[in-house]
Parts: C-alpha cells; sequence; structure tokens
C-alpha cells in the first residue's frame, strides 16, 4: 500500500480545517451569550429561543419546506421520465433540443433563470407566490435528478428488462417491478438533490417570489446583509446540525449495505 | 531445442551469478512473503519464478525492480547489493503485468520515455526507438496511442519500452497473462528470439507451468515464500525433488509407500496389501520400511489389453476416457480402488479406439519410468 | 396469462412512450426556452415597452414585433464602462478564483488518492458533507471571520503579524475565499475520480524507467488528471463566473461583477431591458467555457469505451 507522504497529510489536514473551521466557528458562537458576535461571554442558548418565537423565521421555514417538498417530488418524477427519455427513448423529433434543455440549466446562471421566468409570469399574469417558486424550483431541480438517475440508467444491464419481457411482463410492468427498484438509489439521491437545491436557493426564489411567500434564505439574507447576527448562528446551527445528521446516517446506511452485502456473499460462498 | 545445452552457467564453478538472493526474508506485518531465501541467477539466463497466486514470485520481481526493500538479507545485481537502491537508479527494466503503458503518450513516446530520462541526445534517442520498434516489429504503429492498437501489440510495446535502455536485467510479470492462448504460443517464441537476439538476462514471473518450460532455461518452482526446486524444465519434469513439484507440474500419478532397498540403486515399493510390490530405480538413498511417494507420469504408463511383459504391470478397469485430440487419457481404477492414469499418443487418425469404458485392461511401467519421493 | 399481461401493456405503448417524452419535454419548453425568448426580446425592446404590465406584443403581427426590436439596450452596454468593467472583472475574479481553487484542491484529491482504502468513503463525506449544507450559511459564516473585528483578524493581532485590523470583508480578496470555499468540493470530485482511476502501475513503470518521484509526477500523473483537471476548473469557472451571493455578501462597493450587477439592475433600478441584455451576453460569455467543458466531458465519455 502506498503511505501517505507528509506533504499529503498536511494538504489533508489544512483543507478540512479550511473546508470545516468556518462552520465549527459559526456552531460555536451560536451558544454565545453576548449580542456581540466575535466576543465570547458565556454559554446561553437564548439566541435559540429567541429563533423559535420568530414567526416570521418559522412562517418562512413552513413556507420553504412545503416548497421543497413539492418540488423536489414533482422534479423527481420529471426528471426521472426525462432521464428514461434520454437514454432509452431512442429518436424523436427535436432529442437533440431536449437533452439541450436538460443539460443547460445546470450550468446556467441562478440570476437568468430567475429573471427568465419572472419575465414570463409577468408576461403571463400569474400571481408570483409558492406556486411560481414551486414551477421555478422544479424547471431547474428536474435536470439534476435527470442527470443523476440517467447516471445510473446508462449503466443499467439492459437484459434484464429483457428478461421481464420474456417472462411475460408489460413493458410498464418490467419498468416498475425490475427497473425502478434496481435504479431506486438515484432516484432517491435525485430527490435529496432537488430537495437540497430548493431549500438551498436565494436567487432564483428572490426573483419569482411576490410578497405573499418569503422563503427562508430570503429571510435568512434579509438579515445577514446588515451583518453578522447571533439568531442567524443559532439557525445555522441547527440547519447543519440535520444535515450532517442526515449525511452520515445515509452513509452509514450504505456502509452496513455494503457490508451486509459481502457477508451474504461469504455465506454463500462458503461450502454447504 | 532452443535451450543450448552447452549453455549451462549455474553449472560452471567459476562463473559468477548476476544476481544473488542471499538469505532474503520480506515480511508485510506477520505475513511473511518471502522466507529466507538464497538464489543465483546467471547473465544471459531467462529465468522463470513459477508458483500459483500468492507464493512470493511477485515480491521476488519487486524486489529486483526496487520497489520493495528486502526485510533482511542481500540483494546483489553484478557483485552490488542494490536492496535499498530506489527503482530509477537501477539498471533494472520491467514489463508489468498491465503493461502499464502511458496512454496520453505515442507507441514512439512510450518507447523513448525511459531514454529521455538519461538526457541522451535526440539523434540517440530517436536510433534507439528506431532500434526497438523495429525488433518488436512496431515501426506501422510508432504514431498510435496505446488504445489504438491490439493487445499484442501493446505487449511488444512494453517489451520494446523496458527494453529500450538495454538494462542489465530485464523482469517480466505474467508478460503473457492478459493475451489469448494462439497468441500466447507464438509470443512465447517471439520473446525466447528476443532474448537471444539482445543477450539480456530475463527474469519471467508466471503461475502458467506451461509457458515457463517453454521459455526459460531455468525454473525456480516456489511455494509460500520458499523457493522447492530450481533446475532446468527437463530436470523438473522429470526429475521433481518433491511431491510439491511432480504435482504442480504436469500431471502426475502419485503412489504411496514404503521403501525396501534392492542394492543397486533398485527398491521394492509395498504400496498395498496384498499386491505385488512395484519396481523403481533412484539415486537417493532411502532407508528399510521408508515412506515414499512414486511419482509417475502418465505418458509413461502404458495401457495393454493383456498382461505385458514390464516388471510392473497391474490390473483394473477404465474409468474415463478424456480425449484431448494428439493425446488420450485413460483413468483406470485398480482392485484397491486407486486410479492410474496412462496416457497414449492417437497417431492414427479415426482408428476405432482400443478401449472402452469398463473394459478390463493392463497398466505397466518400467522399472525407470517413475521417480520416487521421499518428501 | 403472459398473453393477457402482453396485450394489455401492448396497445397502449406507444401512448405511453409519448407521455414519456411529452411532458417533460413541454415543460422544459414552457418553463425553460420560452421565459429565455421573452428575455431575448425584452433585452431588444425599448424601456417603456418593457416596463410592467409587461405583455408580449405578439399579436400585433411578426413585422410590427420585428420593427420594434433595436440593439439600443445593448449599444448602451458598451457606451457605459460599468458593464465593461463588470463583465472584465467578472472574468477576472472567476479566472484566479479557479486556479486558486485548483491550487487548494488537487493536493487534497491527491492525498485523498493516495489515503488507505478503508478512509476514502470518510474523506470523500467529509468533502461532499458542506455540498449539502446551505450555501449561503456558508458564504456567511465567513463573514464574521473575515470582518476587521473578526476571528482572523484577532488571531493575527494575537500572534503580533499585524498591529491593525486588515480590511479582508468587502474586498475582493473576500471574494477568492469565498469562492474557493464554496466550490472546493466542485474542484476536487472530478480530480479525485481521475486519480483513483489511475493506475498505480504506470508511476512504477515510470520510476522503473528512470524518472524520480517528482518527475513521475509531472509527465505521468499530472497528464494522465489532465481530464480531472480541467472539468473541475470549468465546474468552478461557470458558476463562479454568474456569482451574485458571494460578491454581494463578501465583496464591497468595489467589486464589480456581473451577476450582481445584473441583480441590482432589476431590482434596484428596475431598468429590465438593461437588465436582459446584461444577461444576454452574460449568456454569451458562458457558451464559450461551457462548450469547452461538453467537449472535454465527451472526449473523456469517448477515451473510456
Amino acid at each position: 500500500m502506498i503511505r501517505l507522504s507528509p506533504f499529503n497529510v498536511v494538504s489533508l489536514t489544512l483543507g478540512f480545517a479550511f473546508l470545516y473551521i468556518p462552520m465549527v466557528i459559526l456552531v460555536i458562537y451560536s451558544f454565545n451569550a453576548s449580542k456581540l458576535v466575535t466576543v465570547w461571554a458565556g454559554f446561553s442558548t437564548q439566541w435559540y429561543g429567541e429563533l423559535l418565537r420568530n414567526e416570521a423565521f418559522l412562517d418562512a421555514a413552513w413556507v420553504t419546506l412545503r416548497v421543497a417538498i413539492v418540488s423536489s417530488t414533482i422534479a423527481t418524477v420529471l426528471g426521472t421520465m426525462a432521464a428514461y427519455t434520454l437514454v432509452r427513448g431512442g429518436k424523436f423529433f427535436g432529442r437533440t433540443l431536449f437533452s439541450g434543455m436538460v443539460y443547460a440549466p445546470l450550468v446556467m446562471p441562478e440570476v437568468i433563470t430567475g429573471l427568465s421566468l419572472l419575465l414570463l409570469f409577468i408576461g403571463i399574469g400569474l400571481d408570483r407566490g409558492i406556486l411560481t417558486i414551486v414551477l421555478a424550483h422544479t424547471t431547474f431541480s428536474m435536470c439534476f435528478v435527470s442527470v443523476v438517475v440517467s447516471s445510473r440508467l446508462v449503466t443499467f444491464d439492459r437484459s434484464l428488462e429483457e428478461a421481464a419481457l420474456d417472462l411475460g411482463a408489460s413493458p410498464f410492468e418490467a419498468f416498475r417491478f425490475v427497473t425502478l427498484p434496481i435504479i431506486a438509489p438515484a432516484v432517491i439521491s435525485g430527490w435529496l438533490l432537488a430537495f437540497t437545491l430548493s431549500l438551498d436557493d436565494l436567487v432564483i426564489a428572490s426573483f419569482t417570489s411576490g410578497p405573499s411567500a418569503t422563503t427562508l434564505p430570503m429571510k435568512i439574507w434579509s438579515s445577514v446583509r446588515l451583518g453578522v447576527s447571533p439568531e442567524i448562528n443559532a439557525l445555522s446551527t441547527i440547519l447543519i446540525g440535520l444535515v450532517t445528521i442526515g449525511v452520515i446516517s445515509a452513509s452509514l446506511a450504505t456502509k452496513r449495505a455494503t457490508l451486509r452485502q459481502k457477508l451474504d456473499a461469504q455465506v454463500a460462498a462458503r461450502p454447504t | 531445442m532452443v535451450n543450448d545445452t552447452s549453455f549451462a552457467p549455474w553449472d560452471d564453478p567459476q562463473e559468477r551469478p548476476l544476481i544473488r538472493f542471499q538469505n532474503v526474508t520480506k515480511r508485510f506485518g506477520d505475513f511473511v512473503a518471502i522466507d529466507d531465501l538464497t538464489l543465483d541467477i546467471y547473465q544471459r539466463e531467462f529465468f522463470a519464478l513459477l508458483g500459483p497466486s500468492g507464493c512470493g514470485k511477485t515480491t521476488m520481481m519487486r524486489m529486483l525492480a526496487g520497489f520493495e526493500e528486502p526485510t533482511d538479507g542481500m540483494i546483489e545485481l553484478a557483485g552490488e547489493d542494490i536492496a535499498h537502491v530506489p527503482p530509477n537508479k537501477r539498471a533494472v527494466n520491467m514489463m508489468f503485468q498491465s503493461y502499464a503503458l502511458f496512454p496520453h503518450l505515442s507507441v514512439w513516446d512510450n518507447v523513448a520515455f525511459g531514454l529521455r530520462r538519461e538526457s541522451r541526445d535526440k539523434d540517440a534517442i530517436a536510433e534507439r526507438v528506431e532500434q526497438m520498434l523495429k525488433l518488436t516489429r512496431l515501426e506501422k504503429f510508432a504514431g498510435r496511442k496505446p488504445h489504438q492498437i491490439s493487445g499484442g501489440q501493446r505487449q511488444r510495446v512494453a517489451l520494446a519500452r523496458s527494453l529500450a535502455k538495454a538494462p542489465k536485467l530485464l523482469l517480466l510479470d505474467e508478460p503473457l497473462g492478459a493475451l489469448d492462448a494462439k497468441l500466447r504460443q507464438a509470443t512465447q517464441f517471439e520473446l525466447m528470439d528476443i532474448q537471444e537476439k539482445t543477450g539480456t538476462t530475463f527474469v519471467i514471473v508466471t503461475h502458467d507451468q506451461e509457458e515457463a518450460m517453454t521459455v526459460a532455461s531455468r525454473v525456480a518452482v516456489m511455494d509460500e515464500g520458499r523457493v522447492m526446486q530450481v533446475a532446468t524444465p527437463e530436470q523438473i519434469y522429470e526429475a521433481p525433488n518433491s511431491t510439491y513439484v511432480a504435482d504442480f507440474i504436469g500431471d502426475v500419478n502419485l503412489i504411496e509407500g514404503r521403501a525396501k532397498p534392492n542394492g543397486g540403486g533398485a527398491y521394492h515399493i509395498n504400496w498395498a496389501e496384498g499386491q505385488a510390490p512395484f519396481e523403481a530405480k533412484s539415486d537417493m538413498v532411502l532407508s528399510e520400511g521408508q515412506r515414499c511417494h512414486l511419482a509417475l507420469r502418465p505418458e509413461k504408463v502404458g495401457i495393454q489389453p493383456n498382461k505385458p511383459e514390464e516388471v510392473n504391470a497391474v490390473q483394473g478397469k477404465v474409468l474415463d476416457i478424456a480425449y484431448l485430440g494428439n493425446l488420450s487419457t485413460y483413468h483406470v481404477e485398480l482392485s484397491t480402488g486407486q486410479v492410474i492414469k496412462a496416457q497414449t499418443a492417437n497417431t492414427n487418425r479415426l482408428s476405432r479406439r482400443d478401449f472402452m469404458w469398463d473394459d478390463p485392461v493392463w497398466v505397466s511401467w518400467s522399472a525407470s519410468a517413475g521417480v520416487l519421493l521421499s518428501q | 396469462m403472459g398473453q393477457l399481461e402482453r396485450k394489455r401493456g401492448g396497445a397502449p405503448v406507444a401512448m405511453r412512450r409519448l407521455t414519456l417524452i411529452t411532458v417533460p419535454y413541454l415543460w422544459l419548453l414552457a418553463l425553460f426556452l420560452i421565459p429565455f425568448a421573452i428575455v431575448f426580446k425584452i433585452s431588444l425592446s425599448d424601456i417603456a415597452l418593457a416596463i410592467p404590465p409587461y405583455t408580449p406584443t405578439m399579436e400585433d403581427g411578426l413585422w410590427a414585433l420585428l420593427s420594434q426590436l433595436d440593439f439600443e439596450n445593448f449599444v448602451f452596454l458598451t457606451e457605459d464602462d460599468l458593464y465593461w468593467k463588470a463583465y472584465l472583472s467578472s472574468l477576472q475574479i472567476a479566472l484566479i478564483s479557479t486556479v486558486l481553487t485548483l491550487l487548494v484542491g488537487y493536493p487534497m484529491a491527491y492525498a485523498m488518492a493516495r489515503a488507505p482504502e478503508e478512509w476514502r468513503p470518510t474523506l470523500m463525506m467529509l468533502v461532499i458533507l458542506p455540498f449539502w449544507t446551505s450555501f449561503l450559511i456558508r458564504v456567511y459564516a465567513w463573514v464574521g471571520i473575515l470582518s476587521s473585528e473578526g476571528f482572523l483578524n484577532q488571531f493575527l493581532l494575537w500572534l503580533g503579524i499585524v498591529d491593525t485590523p486588515l480590511k479582508i470583508l468587502n474586498t475582493n480578496t473576500a471574494v477568492y475565499v469565498g469562492i474557493v470555499y464554496t466550490y472546493l468540493p466542485f474542484m476536487i470530485l472530478p480530480i479525485y475520480a481521475a486519480l483513483d482511476r489511475l493506475d498505480g502501475s504506470l508511476i512504477e513503470a515510470a520510476e522503473d524507467l528512470g524518472c524520480s518521484r517528482l518527475e513521475a509526477f509531472w509527465l505521468v500523473t499530472i497528464p494522465l488528471s489532465k481530464n480531472g483537471i480541467i472539468a473541475g476548473c470549468f465546474l468552478v469557472f461557470i458558476p463562479a463566473l454568474g456569482e451574485f451571493v458571494i460578491p454581494s455578501l463578501l465583496g464591497g462597493s468595489g467589486t464589480l461583477m456581473i451577476g450582481k450587477v445584473l441583480f441590482e439592475e432589476f431590482f434596484a433600478n428596475r431598468d429590465w431591458p438593461v437588465a436582459s441584455a446584461v444577461a444576454v451576453i452574460l449568456l454569451l460569455i458562458l457558451i464559450v467555457p461551457i462548450v469547452l467543458f461538453q467537449r472535454n466531458e465527451q472526449r473523456q465519455a469517448k477515451a473510456e469505451k
């Protein structure tokens, strides 16, 4: 095995310090008793209390959550359909345009996506609010879902589907009982990605939301523009905590699944 | 026969070996990969390290190349201890099992890679590269990238690249493993040809005993970090020194028994209760009643319908017939339950087979056909 | 039984296939392509026409539509050097931060690829984890660190390296830090993938042929991770070019980036035609790196086959 050189160890240490120190500071100072964010004045959880009493934040969080759940679910369905069409659709009219439209939003600056959608909504006279944010988020996140799912579909062994058809399944049944269970992990990670993108989005939501709907990032944005605030630190800590728990448990689950697979393989290989 | 009988530096006490392993041990943690190994390899030899996977042959090769350092002992190359010399400072080159051709460089640049490291002048490099490409018949492919040529051609590029610096020693790690059977045979002869033309010492690592036997001047059979036998292919095949070697190389019948010296190197082997002993000749000295094995190659065992005049003959019935085209192997079950394999050459086309399943037959061999092994 | 099933699925197959294609297709047409056409159209119209309530004036007929179009807004963009400067400075900031991200990311990706097998999933997770965390919060975290009474300045003062706090926040330096920080995973992952695929025996072969460690790195490792480097650089450069949050939060009044200009033009000045023209030009600038990126990806996919 190749051993890590001192240079490797140093670059890893510094690199991860760079990635994590800002977040650690944020978390620590969310428990600061002082309003002055850079002076430590003892441990306190008062900012969490204040955050929970702040109805504007709670409302924004609720709006964000609803938008994220609805838009990521629609985006997953549409994105999976788009992926299936791109990988399996064969030739159809306007295929190049279609694949262009699927990939373009991935690299499109958010300001442009936001601006163009806003102009559309005004043009057709659609009132801006939760609906328009959902439409906007669905549009760009379905493209991410489509990329995640199609990368799995490309490596999917097509003979499995053919075997299902050979055994009498209809194309839909073949998809439902063979393809979907196998690509499910990709579909789920696509959903998670869409969900996170929606939770996280500031720019597109700023363009497409109306006075009736303010999302959490928009709320955070309007208060951090004025500088560091302990309430935002507390909110950040909660979000970082949720993500950390989510990612770690997901990776533990994957690890356990692979471990179980390995054990099963060992058991299967054992002579009976 | 490519192996010139007069080429036998290992029998000449005046000859200094090119490579000496002296009491070399290599441990990875608790695992002993090489166990106190001593071995000499001579100039111009085509030396094969043969053994199953995990026997330590690859570790030996990597120590010669400089990618591993021995835990104990000395490795000498032309009288110099190279155990701790880094790989880029050794006059040793290696042909990798995966060929390790640089995918971003053309065939020409791959061959020139090592030469450029020596800061030779451009013309000299070009000349040497052309020479190598000619030797390996790759002139036409000089401008191609590795993924644009066939597996056999890649193998030759790897060979040309590792020979370009004219190393004192060339290491070949399973060089033909990735080729199909037909191409492999042709390439074996090509390798021998190139080895002779360049006069370079080759050490080849392989798990394929046929390959080792075909190309090598001497073969070292390895197991669990130790060398079991070092000898020419003929000696390894005809005079293995242990049941392990006899069994590893080719097909063999191993009959266990007890020796009874009969004088003049002749022995009686009692192999089964109530059966006449076998007669065998051996240079080895075995004591009365010592446990031993008689190793008998199937092609030295005859098969007849009637009792022959040979000294060793037993009756049995045909259990299985394996038709291999040029040869047929018969598995004959004796009354003791033991199975003896006998091989006959199929010299006549479409002749009716002499024996069928369950036919009663006699198998027989001469006193000198088998080898007596005490271990 | 089998036949029955087949029949049930057989007839509407064409219909299903059509639905499968049509639904996402129409969605993207309506919510991606048409909005885009509108931006393009507005960028070519007069300010009066574009002020709300704006209605696309298609019903006036094609000629009327075309006769309304003019390039005034683009001419305006070329005349006001704010826009020139914003474009150039966006390019410059994106370029510098891409190089900086590469310098930070490559050694990390390299060390990850050389780390023991059992560590790699954990290291990988550590790289990806920040990516799942709110982008806005990660940028915000630097406000508290880089401000004049922030942690970095306190630390430097305590060390005695400086005696007056450095002004880092609201400068381009802070923007570089922010971009490197938030886009680092995009740089590390493709490079790591390329290095992970790299066959270790190639490095050994190079050493065997007389290379020192460093030479082997330059002659083999770098060229063979080239595709990862290129992919990583584009993945940082393209979004950095249109970045809005980072320059607004960490940059100063002197930090000109086109995304920020567009946002302000739209919300503060309410000049929609100019904002649209800015968007069109930003897109035109992006087309070159996007096409190059696509080509790199395709070449790589082809090479893998």
